[in-house]
């Protein structure tokens, strides 16, 4: 259990990190893969989140829709940034 | 179970925070897309792996397992379509020479 809080504390804080790299990081495609990163984040703590309320059943689920969505998000942002930048 | 657990989640919180540092102090985007790329998953996988060793036989952990599966499969091909992206397009990668006139901001140019 304490493990479980910590290590989601943990994960709060450098997502909390990554931000900065989505606000201030030099080109578009830093801010798609910082925030690419903190989604990654977010499956780990709705994991961790069923781990805490003692219900992974359910968040387990949760997880697996973010990291599908996460992953389709990614790509759709790749294929628009392409298009824009061949015209 | 649960004390290989815990060492397995410590281990992937390790990768997450050399991660996040990577991302933050590298100095252009490939070396950024690098760290996220390799150690964010591998973070990510050892931890949900901890949180299976906990959780002992059961549905709950074969979707944690799913879960892994599917991050080591899109994570880095996502990073990789973006990195292709950016090089064809014309982001260059960092060099000695022209990282210490402007240190962290090579290779960038608003796009």
């Amino acid at each position: 259990m304490t493990v479980f809080v910590a290590a989601a504390v943990v994960i709060v804080v450098m997502s909390t990190i990554s931000l900065y790299r989505v606000a201030a990081g030099s080109s578009v495609f830093d801010r798609v893969l910082a925030a690419g990163a903190i989604g990654t984040n977010a499956i780990a703590l709705l994991a961790l989140t069923g781990f805490i309320f003692e219900r992974p059943d359910m968040f387990v689920d949760l997880a697996i829709a973010y990291g599908l969505l996460n992953f389709i998000g990614t790509v759709a942002i790749t294929k628009y940034l392409e298009r824009e930048g061949e015209q | 179970m649960a004390v290989v657990g815990d060492i397995f989640i410590w281990i992937g919180l390790f990768f997450i925070v050399v991660a996040t540092v990577g991302l933050l102090r590298l100095p252009d985007f490939y070396s950024r897309a690098h760290a996220v790329s390799k150690a964010e998953t591998m973070g990510l996988g050892l931890l949900m792996l901890g949180l299976a060793l906990h959780e002992g036989a059961s549905p709950v952990s074969l979707k944690l397992v799913v879960v892994v599966g599917f991050v080591f499969l899109a994570n880095p091909v996502g990073v990789h379509l973006l990195t292709r992206t950016a090089f064809r397009l014309g982001v260059l990668p960092w060099t000695r020479e022209s990282g210490e006139r402007i240190p962290g901001t090579v290779g960038g140019g608003d796009n």
